[in-house]
Parts: C-alpha cells; sequence; structure tokens
C-alpha cells in the first residue's frame, strides 16, 4: 500500500498542528461557533444531535493492521469503545470531545492517517474498489489513481470552497463496486482501441434528494491528463455551479439545468487550455505511487484446497460463508474474504475497539497485514489462502464477525440515523436491525438471494436508499416516523434508481411491508432469477397489488 | 478596513468609485466592471492607473483584452464560503498572464488567506487590527502544497519528488 515519504508526512502533521492552533482559538473565545465551523468542517468534525463526531479519511478504504490498531486505540481511549464506517469507505468517531480532537489527529498522522476533507464544500475523500489488485478481470489497479487524486485535492487552494461537495470514485473492473455511477465524478478504468490506458469520464451522478445517473463528459481521456481534465471540470463547476440553494448546489443539476453537451464543450474547451498549464504529473510520479501498490509475493498454490471443501461440507455455516462472503481471487488457491460488519441485530457498519483489533490480528496472520473497506460497511481482507480460510472464519465468528450474509438481505446499508444524526427525521438503525432479525433464518436468506436492501433515514440519502433494490426512507410525518418504500434501484454497473412505491408505511408496518415484497418475488420470479432481475423484467406492479390492493393501484 | 500586502499594512492609494459617483480629477480609481465597459474610454483619457471590480458572477473573461489598461483587478467574496473568486484569480495570472494587483474583498478572514495568495490575490482588504503574526502563522503552517497553483515559486511536492525545477 501507499507509504508516506517525508513530504506526506510533513504536510499531514502540519495539518495537525494548524488544527490544534485552531481549535485553541475556538476553545480561548477567540473565534465564534460560527467561525470556527468552516475551520472544523474541513476536518472532518461536525457537531451532531448529541455530541462532536469525528470522520477520519480512509483513502480508497485501504488500511493497514497498525492503522487499524490505531483506530481501535482511538475508539477506546477518546470514544466509547466503538466506531462506524461510512459508505464513503471512512470510519466516523461519535463522542470524542473537542478539546481532545488535535490529540487524536496526532495519534492518527503517527500511522499515516488524517481527517482532511472528510466533510465541507470540497473535493472528499477519494473511493475506488475494495477488491482492487486481486480482481483477475480488472484493467488497473484504481487505488493507483484515487492515491494520485488524493494528493492533487488535498488542500486544493481553488477548490476548498465549492458550491457543495464533491465525491470521486475510480474503477478498474467492469464490475462496479464503488457505486461509480452515484458520484459527482466517476471514473472508469478503459482501454482505446489501441490497447493506451485512460478513462471513461463520468459527470453528474449523485443520490441525496435529486437522484441522478452521471453522464459522460469524455469518453476516453488518456491516463496522462488525469488530473487536468479534473482540474476543467472542478473550474467550470466552481464557476457555474449554483450557489442559492444549497439542495441545488451539486454538479448534478447544473449537469441537468445546462445539459451534457452545453456542459461538455464548456469542459473541453477549459481542459484544451488546463491541460497546457503543467498541472499533469510527470510519469516519473504515476511510475512511483504505482509502486507501491505492486503484487505481493504469492505462494504458488493449487486452485483446489481439500480441506476448504471438506469443511464447508461438515459445518454448513461456514459453508453459507463461503457462499456468501469469499469471492474469487487472481492468484489460484487464494480467496477475498468479505468480513461482514452486519451481524443479525447489529448496528450496520459499527465495530468495537475489540473487534478492530481481532481483524487487525486476522490480517497479519492470514492476509498481508491489510485490510479494506467496502462501501456497503464491511470489510474484505484481500489475500488470504483458501487452506486458511476455514481457521479464518473460526475467528471471525469468535467476534461476530463471521456472519455469512454479504449481499444478502440482511446485509444492509444504513445511515446513522435519528439515533445520532442532525439532519435526520427518523431511525434508521432500529429498522436495520428489526429487518435482520424478521429474516435472520439463514436458508431464506439464502433463498432469497441476492439483494440489496439500504435504509437513509432522511431525504440526503446517507444509506443510499435510492441505489437499493430495496430502499427505505425515512421521513417525518407530523412528528412521527414513517418510512417510504422504493424499488429497483441498483448501484452498479447498471445503475437504477429506485423507484417510489405508494404511501409512506408507518414505523410498526414497515417491516411487515419489505416481507410482503420479498414474499411476491418469491411467488413470481422465475427460475434462478435474482430479485433485481425478477423487478425489471415485472416492474412494480405485482408488488404495487401485493403491498396495497388492486383499488389503490387502480386509483395511483 | 485595512488594506494587508506583502505582510504589511499599508495606506490605500486607491479609490473606489460607485457607478453613480463623478471621477474626482486625479487619482487611482476602482470602478465597477459596468461602469468599465461603459466608459472605458474616458477612464483611460485621465491617464491614472485604474482598477476594475469584478462581481463574482461575472468572469474575468470579459476584460481580457483590456488588461495592459487596467493596474489592479478586485474580486469579491461576500461570504468566504463562496469561492469564485479563486477561480477568477488563478485564470486572470495563469491563463491571462495579469501582472497587476490582484485585490480580496468582502469576507477575506485569516484561513483563507493561505489560499488566496496561493490563487494569486496579493492584497486583502481586511478588518482593522488584525493579527498580523497571526495571519502569517497561518501562511507558514501549510507549506508543501500538493499542486501547482498561481503561486510561481512554490514547487508542488512532486516537483520536489522529482528534482523538477519548475512546475510548469
Amino acid at each position: 500500500m501507499y507509504v508516506y515519504d517525508k513530504f506526506d508526512n510533513s504536510l499531514v502533521s502540519d495539518r495537525v498542528e494548524q488544527f490544534r492552533e485552531q481549535v485553541g482559538r475556538r476553545l480561548s473565545g477567540e473565534l465564534t461557533e460560527d467561525e470556527f465551523k468552516p475551520i472544523r468542517l474541513m476536518n472532518g468534525l461536525y457537531l451532531q444531535l448529541h455530541a462532536y463526531m469525528l470522520r477520519v479519511a480512509i483513502p480508497y478504504g485501504l488500511l493497514s493492521s497498525p492503522q487499524m490498531r490505531k483506530l481501535a486505540e482511538v475508539a477506546r481511549t477518546y470514544d466509547r469503545g466503538y466506531a462506524h464506517f461510512t459508505t464513503r469507505q471512512n470510519i466516523q468517531f461519535n463522542w470524542p470531545r473537542l478539546e481532545d480532537t488535535p490529540d487524536i489527529l496526532e495519534e492518527l498522522s503517527s500511522v499515516e492517517m488524517h481527517a482532511i476533507q472528510t466533510s465541507g464544500n470540497c473535493i472528499r475523500n477519494i473511493t475506488a474498489d475494495q477488491f482492487a489488485g486481486v480482481d483477475a478481470e480488472e484493467l488497473d489497479d484504481s487505488r493507483v489513481w484515487a492515491e494520485l487524486i488524493r494528493q492533487w485535492s488535498s488542500l486544493h487552494p481553488e477548490f476548498t470552497f465549492l458550491p457543495r461537495k464533491f465525491k470521486i470514485a475510480v474503477t478498474g473492473s467492469p464490475h462496479d463496486r464503488t457505486a461509480v455511477k452515484f458520484h459527482d465524478i466517476g471514473l472508469i478504468l478503459k482501454h482505446d482501441e489501441d490497447g493506451n490506458l485512460g478513462f471513461e469520464v463520468l459527470v453528474g451522478g449523485g443520490l441525496g434528494r435529486t437522484p441522478m445517473i452521471g453522464r459522460t463528459v469524455r469518453e476516453f481521456l488518456p491516463q496522462q491528463y488525469l488530473l487536468s481534465y479534473l482540474e476543467a471540470i472542478l473550474r467550470v463547476y466552481n464557476q457555474l455551479g449554483r450557489r442559492d440553494n444549497k439542495y441545488k448546489a451539486r454538479i448534478k443539476i447544473l449537469v441537468h439545468e445546462t445539459g451534457i453537451d452545453a456542459l461538455r464543450e464548456m469542459v473541453e474547451e477549459e481542459w484544451s487550455h488546463v491541460k497546457e498549464e503543467g498541472v499533469d504529473l510527470p510519469f516519473a510520479e504515476v511510475d512511483r505511487v504505482r509502486s507501491h501498490f505492486t503484487d505481493p509475493t504469492y505462494d504458488v498454490l493449487p486452485d483446489h484446497d481439500h480441506s476448504f471443501a471438506v469443511k464447508q461440507f461438515e459445518d454448513p455455516m461456514f459453508g453459507r460463508w463461503v457462499r456468501a462472503n469469499l469471492a474469487p481471487h487472481k492468484m489460484p488457491g487464494y480467496v477475498i474474504a468479505n468480513v461482514s460488519l452486519k451481524p443479525i441485530g447489529g448496528a450496520p457498519g459499527d465495530v468495537t475497539a475489540a473487534q478492530m483489533e481481532a481483524v487487525a490480528d486476522l490480517a497479519d496472520k492470514y492476509s498481508l497485514g491489510e485490510i479494506r473497506v467496502a462501501h456497503e460497511q464491511n470489510l474484505v481482507l484481500a489475500d488470504v489462502k483458501m487452506s486458511d480460510a476455514y481457521s479464518l472464519w473460526k475467528k471471525l465468528d469468535e467476534v461476530q464477525l463471521g456472519t455469512p450474509n454479504l449481499g444478502l438481505i440482511s446485509d444492509i446499508i444504513a445511515c446513522p440515523g435519528l439515533d445520532y444524526c442532525a439532519l435526520a427525521n427518523a431511525r434508521s438503525i432500529p429498522v436495520a436491525q428489526r429487518l435482520q432479525r424478521r429474516f435472520a433464518d439463514f436458508s431464506r436468506q439464502f433463498d432469497i438471494g441476492e439483494l440489496t436492501l439500504n435504509i437513509s433515514g432522511c431525504i440526503n440519502a446517507c444509506g443510499h436508499h435510492h441505489a437499493g433494490h430495496i430502499g427505505i426512507l425515512g421521513v417525518d410525518r407530523r412528528g412521527e416516523e414513517y418510512y417510504q418504500l422504493t424499488l429497483g434501484g441498483s448501484a452498479d454497473e447498471n445503475a437504477s434508481i429506485g423507484k417510489i412505491v405508494g404511501p409512506a408505511f408507518s414505523n410498526a408496518e414497515i417491516v411487515d411491508a419489505v416481507e410482503t415484497v420479498i414474499d411476491t418475488y418469491l411467488s413470481i420470479r422465475a427460475n434462478g432469477e435474482a430479485f433485481i432481475d425478477t423487478y425489471r423484467r415485472t416492474g412494480e406492479e405485482p408488488f404495487k397489488i401485493a403491498l396495497f390492493g388492486e383499488k389503490q393501484n387502480v386509483a395511483a | 478596513m485595512s488594506l494587508l500586502k506583502a505582510g504589511k499594512i499599508i495606506t490605500d492609494t486607491w479609490t473606489r468609485i460607485e457607478d453613480d459617483q463623478e471621477f474626482a480629477e486625479a487619482g487611482a480609481v476602482i470602478v465597477s466592471l459596468e461602469c468599465w465597459l461603459n466608459e472605458s474610454e474616458s477612464l483611460r483619457k485621465r491617464n491614472e492607473p485604474i482598477g476594475v471590480s469584478l462581481r463574482n458572477d461575472q468572469s474575468p473573461s470579459q476584460i481580457i483584452d483590456d488588461l495592459e489598461a487596467i493596474s489592479l483587478i478586485q474580486l469579491d467574496f461576500p461570504a468566504y464560503t463562496d469561492g469564485r473568486a479563486y477561480s477568477a484569480a488563478r485564470l486572470l495570472r495563469q491563463r491571462y498572464g495579469f501582472k497587476g494587483e490582484i485585490r480580496a474583498a468582502g469576507n477575506v478572514l485569516r484561513d483563507q488567506y493561505p489560499l488566496m495568495l496561493r490563487c494569486g490575490f496579493d492584497a486583502f482588504i481586511v478588518n482593522e487590527g488584525i493579527d498580523l503574526a497571526g495571519w502569517q502563522t497561518s501562511v507558514e503552517a501549510m507549506d508543501t502544497p500538493y499542486q501547482p497553483a498561481a503561486d510561481n515559486d512554490t514547487r508542488p511536492v512532486w516537483a520536489k519528488r522529482h528534482g523538477i525545477a519548475q512546475a510548469s
């Protein structure tokens, strides 16, 4: 993985000192809370319902085991012994004290971590494929490009006060795991006809209150122009993005109101100048960063392991875990192990300090000392020998991290909701927990099969409800929590936006409503057809009828 | 208000003329873009230094053919959160080669000061009695940028890493 040199180290430690000084000015009363707000927001510090919340960046979701141990230490020393992984591969601490935050950041800087640009109207953490480097289908390693963009965008003097926050994702695989089409800029690595490496550049994707799928602004951008092209898009957006209404300020609205063709013209015109202005990196710098992401030395292994096969047969829960949580690795004899942070009845994405330490130890023992964070709020151990998989799972299971539910109905994405968040209209976590309990039976979950269920506690859509096969949106109805159901969303390469089905359900009704949707699917699916494929084949009709009856359906 | 330039508070020799105001006989004046576009001939005839003030919804591309006649461009930050003028300043310096003064006006604060310097601003209308030493500390706090901008003497980290003298 990327290792800081003296420049990276000095930038991050300078930033800690700068923040310490800024917090000092706040604590001394020199800065009012209003004046301090933009400063703390540039460094991931939010004021939530009950306390400050510190969001720490995990660039493209990659962590070393010492970094994971440090996060555990922070959770234990400065927080209440747990933390929360987010849908942008970051981690949040929910209860830090303001006066401790400089010390927390200093602790983090000792393991090359920071909270720079994890909030504010700037370029946020760059996300990438959690299977980067180990996926056989991958064209190129998205982490290389995400790291280069991370550096370019860090403390960028021109793009620190954009109209709104700005999210960039990079994917190098034909199967998209980054929700690339729901980002302000989505970068898809590809080859041109002559085999040159570059990017398809998408712009204007996003969720929130106006969900939109990103549009292609450039079919093929040669790799050497990545930064100048990004700078051109950001400059057009910084100048023309709306600032009169924060809900219309994301670049997706500019794309929508200007039209993709007109916007493309402006970007290309701007880029024709920027690319001559020395923004792009010399090849030596790209090579330097790439050299941090070369393959480790893998053992030469057979592509089958006898004990691996036998254990699946002997221990059905392990068999389930293999089916749901393991993915093929590019090297024979290795597997990618997804570690579910969605135990039945848990808070999605939450981990305790002890669990973090256990994962760090297991990464050292079984997976070359690295951990990845997926935007679905799970962890990944990417380099596990097939022959070690059973031992790994047993040890994960001892710390409640062995749940065999990846990609199944109980693998729920959920925002923190009204339990923590100042913006939320409704609670997310208790709904997720009730759904997990309702569908706790693993035979039933496997029978239902591949399904994404995403819950947001408000219209800002942090829980990606628009992009879930089933989405749940918390709304406030005269002071009561209600839940709107959406169907048919998808965050992968065939991205789609879920459609609202009928009126919202009460807190008491929502779990039954989801079960009705599931039972309907089971009754109408063709053989081997996943939920999303059934929905795309039949449309919403059968689900609407099941939920609301024929009469309601006619009226709608 | 005070004028901060090259790390010092200095006397402002420029006068801001509102659109309905008469010009004085002599002296450097700053006028709005509209005034400049309407009255550039009479302003040039005065034979005094000319400054043009751009609102943040006015693109500097409107005056690129006039830059030889303009000695100062004032860019506005109606709120520190509105970052349009950062782009305007970089365009003026890096694209259009403007060598005169670029002045930041409006909500100009200490924590944004280093960003403004990097984007090509070299004069700042600030509140009276600011803590100059503190402002200087803010500039020195982050002096190893990752990316090139309009401050040509500051090499980005990658240029230092590979022993490249100039960013561009």
